[in-house]
């Protein structure tokens, strides 16, 4: 991008400059931005996962996300041997201070695949909305509040949303909730306001390890494109044939 | 005729009706919002509102506008992919107005969340146990973080 | 948190749907099977539950009129709640709601009510004073026709609007069903067979509590009930009670047998936390309880004070099971979680917004404008007012 971002963020303030877009109610009259160039989605690539936190704490303030509800979130799963129907899940208060250490366990080395047979292995989920394509959310709501934007992106108009919480029904994945106060639906919205400006969502900002990654899969330039072709990828709840779009790297079969 | 008086009250039911329905499309026409239905079943003009919401996180680039030899430092060491405000936490406050001082950082509860040694974490990443590592002496005394070891 | 088992989604350990959503179905439920028993006399000439069409009809618009109530309480933006009239997303069950409710309002059940009643309402313009001559002469649409012609034409008239008021009544409830049964998030409301079992326990729950109504009021009133009428009335009750629960053991039989990956947790969560509701509440006391009660009238020849004491229990029985069965689809949908691995508690407020009190004070209402539509619109005729055993002559 070769706008400098500085001065461009000293704009930000004087909202009459924004508001004349938004009034415009173009999104493309905004800064170069134009919706149809884009279809917005997320990698997470699990084996680099250390389950910090640091994705939660940051959408939490980027987003005002209200305390005990969650816009993202990270699960520690523990899955003992062969028995991937019945894994051990916690998320603490989502993750968002991270997890409780485990101790070694007798005979494992550096805590991944030990070779007793009980000792299981561990791995973080961090979960987020998928921005389903066929997204079984927008297809219930009675009003058309929820909806996906045509650079893939489901959002929530808030102004027009009655709180009615059937979305929050048919969600497979539970990523959307009622804000407390608002009392309408609340979700990830991929942090809609800084992609559209050239950033990356506040989650993948924080994350230390390169674990989430913000995917553009219309630009074909995208690493996407590559890293599809060369590692086994799956998404959440295949069969629910949502058309989710958050991709996974090495997810394990026993994720939930 | 006779047909019409014997039945004329259903005639008027039926009015209420015809007559409810236009009152309807009446009130239908200056209430649903302008916008709705420009790019699907939603009001268009949401997503420019959803797009102008305020930013708390500034992003690594906005930083290295000013903070080049820090950035310049950290390609050198462990922490080259992580960015400013994975640490310093949302900073674009302090980039609209460097006067406003960012939070002071607590390293013994910060680097830990990272850097605890856990059986989940992977095994490859740089794990301790702070209270044999360190015994609770803050992590910078001898770690300098923008450097990586 | 507390009350929470095992593993859920951060954001799902909260119900969103109250009780109320569990009084809505109940409240058009009864509206639907109030109107089905009313539809016997008038399209299927069953003429020994005469008596009760009028009481049917009555019921299923004091009903009709508190239905909404719920879920605006509900709604997190009541005010908002025209954007369903403005803007329905077609794709959305939910969305149906708005037109289903009008219609099936104004277009069947005060369109046969105002037919039926339209010869009373035009006499009772005439002979009353105040302001229920003008409220009467209001009704009346500036008509005062009740020549043998015009009555036919109501008649003729009235037998249509019942007919198409029959899928209008099917449709008011079973697209109610429909919303939870095309959810395919979540494996206890997705089923086929989901709008099917709550039009059929509907009816049955529409039609006990009609047969209450009209042994109560008729005992109120000093008269002898009509047990042609109540005995015919139990007999549709009982039949329709056996394809009820039989499509609802077919649901139950479908899920063990095919024990898919949401069974073992569907299964604990019915043995522990909805083991009350659904096992005790639902099918022994609400369903197998009265089913055999009534198949004891069916087949024993009982005089008819037991039969009276066996509709009134079978009936308070059936409506209590009816509302359990609401009760353990749309708060037992909520209590699992949707990882399979965890579930969580509800706790029912006493007098919050979607509280005990306003549940208990929706489940009244509707009575008491009952009440009212009966002294407005008497089901009937004077002469019948009185005590037994000689009726005073009409003044």
């Amino acid at each position: 991008m070769n706008l400098d971002r500085r001065h461009f963020l000293i704009m930000l303030p004087a909202a009459a400059i924004a508001w004349k877009y938004v009034l415009a109610g173009t999104p493309e009259a905004s800064p170069n931005y134009t919706m149809t160039d884009h279809w917005w989605s997320m990698l997470i690539d699990i084996p680099k996962c250390i389950g910090c936190g640091n994705c939660v704490r940051a959408c939490a303030a980027e987003n005002d996300v209200p305390d005990g509800h969650f816009r993202t979130w990270v699960e520690r799963y523990h899955v003992t041997d062969w028995h991937m129907e019945s894994p051990e899940v916690i998320s603490p208060d989502g993750g968002k201070e991270g997890f409780p250490a485990v101790a070694e366990s007798a005979g494992g080395e550096e805590g991944f695949s030990s070779a007793s047979a009980d000792a299981g292995k561990y791995f973080f989920v961090p979960k987020l909305c998928n921005h389903c394509a066929d997204s079984p959310c927008t297809q219930v709501c009675p009003v058309g509040a929820t909806f996906i934007s045509p650079d893939g992106v489901v959002l929530v108009d808030q102004s027009y949303c009655l709180g009615c919480a059937y979305c929050v029904q048919a969600c497979p994945y539970g990523c959307r909730y009622i804000h407390p106060e608002k009392r309408v639906a609340d979700k990830c919205t991929l942090c809609y306001h800084r992609i559209t400006k050239g950033l990356t969502t506040a989650c993948c900002e924080a994350c230390p390890t390169g674990t989430r990654r913000l995917v553009d899969l219309k630009d074909p330039n995208d690493p996407i494109h590559m890293f599809l072709k060369t590692h086994p990828i799956q998404v959440l709840k295949p069969q629910m044939a949502t058309g989710a779009k958050v991709f996974y790297n090495e997810l394990d079969g026993s994720v939930r | 005729m006779s047909l019409n008086k014997d039945a004329v009250h259903l005639f008027r039911f039926a009015l209420l009706f015809v007559v409810a329905f236009a009152v309807f499309l009446v009130v239908r026409h200056f209430v649903v919002p302008k916008t709705f239905g420009e790019y699907g079943h939603y009001r268009g003009a949401a997503i420019a509102e959803i797009a102008a919401r305020p930013m708390h996180f500034a992003g690594h680039e906005t930083c290295e506008t000013c903070h080049a030899d820090i950035a310049e430092a950290k390609k050198a060491g462990k922490h080259e992919n992580v960015s400013c405000e994975a640490c310093h936490g949302p900073l674009a406050k302090h980039a609209d107005d460097p006067s406003i001082q960012p939070v002071k950082i607590d390293t013994t509860v910060l680097c830990i969340r990272c850097h605890a040694e856990s059986a989940a974490k992977p095994g490859g990443f740089p794990q301790i146990d702070p209270v044999q590592h360190s015994g609770g002496v803050p992590c910078q005394t001898c770690h300098q973080p923008h450097n990586g070891l | 948190m507390s009350g929470i088992e095992g593993y859920m989604y951060p954001n799902e350990t909260t119900l969103y749907w109250s009780v109320l959503i569990v009084l809505y179905p109940y409240i058009t439920g009864l509206v639907a099977g109030a109107f089905i028993l009313a539809s016997l006399v008038r399209v299927f000439n069953v003429k020994a539950v005469a008596p009760t069409y009028r009481l049917a009809l009555l019921t299923a618009l004091a009903f009709l009129l508190v239905a909404p109530l719920p879920l605006q309480l509900h709604l997190g933006h009541p005010e908002r709640s025209p954007e369903m009239y403005f803007t329905p997303h077609s794709s959305s069950a939910m969305a149906m709601f708005g037109f289903v409710y009008l219609w099936y309002l104004m277009a069947v059940l005060v369109f046969e009510i105002w037919l039926d009643y339209r010869r009373d309402i035009v006499l009772l313009a005439q002979s009353t004073t105040g302001w229920r001559r003008t409220l009467y002469r209001i009704l009346t649409l500036g008509s005062q026709n009740i020549s043998p012609r015009s009555l036919a034409i109501d008649h003729k008239v009235g037998w249509i609007v019942t007919i198409v008021g029959i899928p209008s009544a099917f449709i008011l409830h079973g697209y109610v069903g429909f919303i939870f049964g095309s959810l395919k998030a979540n494996p206890w409301w997705s089923s086929p067979l989901m709008p099917v079992v709550f039009i059929f326990s509907a009816m049955v729950s529409g039609i006990a509590a009609v047969m209450l109504l009209y042994m109560l009021t008729t005992k109120l009133r000093n008269l002898p009930i009509d047990m042609p009428c109540v005995d015919t009335i139990a007999m549709y009750l009982f039949y329709i009670f056996i394809l009820d629960f039989s499509l609802e053991m077919l649901d139950l039989v479908h899920r063990v047998y095919e024990a898919d990956e949401s069974f073992r947790t569907l299964n604990f969560m019915v043995h522990t936390r909805l083991y009350f509701s659904q096992i005790v509440l639902q099918i022994c006391i609400g369903t197998l309880v009265p089913i055999l009660l009534l198949a004891i009238t069916q087949v024993k020849k009982l005089t008819e004070i037991v039969r009276k004491r066996i509709y009134a229990v079978s009936g308070c029985l059936v409506l209590i099971g009816v509302l359990a069965m609401r009760w353990n689809v749309v708060i037992g949908g909520q209590l699992f979680s949707k990882s399979f691995l965890g579930y969580t508690t509800y706790k029912v407020g006493l007098v919050s917004k979607e509280g005990l009190l306003v549940a208990i004070f929706l489940t009244i209402l509707p009575l008491g404008i009952l009440w009212a539509l009966m002294k407005l619109l008497p089901p009937w005729p004077e002469k019948e007012q009185g005590p037994v055993p000689a009726a005073t002559p009409a003044h």
